[in-house]
């Protein structure tokens, strides 16, 4: 499965990986949805840091629709809920 | 799955989300979105052939009946004309039940097929669409990558014109350079002809000159060494004779003479 980081790029992985990234995957969404700001970055790092460790990095070029999204490392709790929000960030 | 990664995923695939288009490639959603339209069309298509597979079991399953059912009707036909009414009441009775099973099979066959129709149709119009869609995102990702190269293209001319920049600043510093040499140059020389500044440079003029001063001077020195030469040997007159071509009278008869001469000539 390819996982895009915003802002990074996209990385390769085997489905065998998830069981580990869907841990931390539902960690981020509880954090976020309870506002948790420190925990949210926590976990957001250390998910980050588990595609970049497990995952192959596919070249720049490589033209290759990612399945998963990360928000990119820097990116705030806010920013995450608004591109999460019903509508994203924009309507329709 | 059900976090962040695949809810960001869904909203990226479904939306054209300006702040995602800063992180990902145009060309990259529409290659997508045409990928997942023909997965959609493949999936419809297998839709297609499921049902048409279930009709062709059905139509097996009631020819299969209806053979049954002619069977039994040729059975209770033997049974009546060999005077067994029984076996031919039973046979009857059998071929009734086949007979609304096979009622109730040409109900469903009937609208199985009226399914597959409309998939058939939904499956051809899915297909136009896209088609058509290839040909939309073909043309849009040109687009972009053409509107890449123009701006690269942008790119290297403004880095072409500030390398012309830095070209036209260097011969303006050549010339500002040049002038300054000019100036300093014509200033010394003003300076020099003043007399202000001595000459360090002008060695060669100097020898030249001394050369022609100590040639002009010598010159001088070797004609008035013979004119005293001449004097101390036979008195000025003969000195003078020596110089002005030996005529031979003495310049105190001559002197009268010679003036209106010169005065003449």
């Amino acid at each position: 499965m390819i996982v895009r980081i915003m802002g990074e790029g996209q990385w390769k992985l085997a489905d065998s990986h998830f069981v580990e990234l869907n841990k931390l995957d539902d960690d981020l969404l509880a954090e976020m949805e309870s506002g948790d700001e420190d925990g949210f970055h926590r976990t957001l790092g250390a998910l980050l840091d588990a595609v970049r460790r497990l995952g192959a990095p596919l070249p720049d070029e490589a033209l290759e629709p990612s399945e998963l999204i990360l928000p990119a490392p820097d990116a705030s709790l806010e920013e995450v809920r608004d591109m999460l929000s019903d509508d994203g960030l924009i309507p329709g | 799955m059900s976090g962040v990664m695949k809810r960001m995923g869904m909203i990226f695939r479904a939306k054209a989300n300006k702040a995602l288009d800063r992180a990902e490639d145009p060309r990259e959603t529409l290659d997508y979105s045409y990928q997942k339209q023909l997965e959609l069309l493949q999936k419809v298509r297998r839709g297609v052939a499921d049902v048409a597979t279930s009709r062709k079991r059905l139509e097996l399953q009631l020819n299969q009946l209806q053979s049954q059912s002619s069977k039994l009707e040729d059975q209770g036909r033997k049974a009546l004309a060999l005077g067994r009414e029984d076996l031919a009441r039973e046979a009857l009775s059998r071929r009734a039940a086949l007979q609304q099973q096979v009622t109730d099979l040409e109900t469903q066959h009937s609208t199985l097929q009226g399914e597959e129709e409309k998939l058939t149709l939904a499956a051809q119009r899915l297909q136009a669409k896209v088609d058509a869609f290839r040909t939309k995102k073909e043309t849009i990702k040109a687009t972009y990558t053409a509107a890449q190269a123009q701006t690269r293209i942008g790119e290297a001319f403004s880095g072409i014109s500030e390398e012309m920049g830095d070209v036209g600043l260097a011969i303006q510093r050549a010339e500002d350079k040049t002038a300054q040499l000019q100036a300093r140059a014509g200033a010394l020389d003003e300076l020099l002809a003043s007399g202000a500044l001595d000459d360090p440079t002008g060695i060669a003029r100097d020898d030249i000159q001394t050369e022609l001063d100590r040639l002009s001077g010598g010159t001088d020195v070797e004609l008035e060494l013979q004119r005293m030469k001449a004097e101390l040997a036979g008195g000025p007159s003969a000195g003078q004779q020596a110089i002005e071509g030996g005529t031979g009278r003495p310049q105190s008869q001559q002197q009268p003479q010679d003036t209106p001469r010169f005065d003449k000539q």
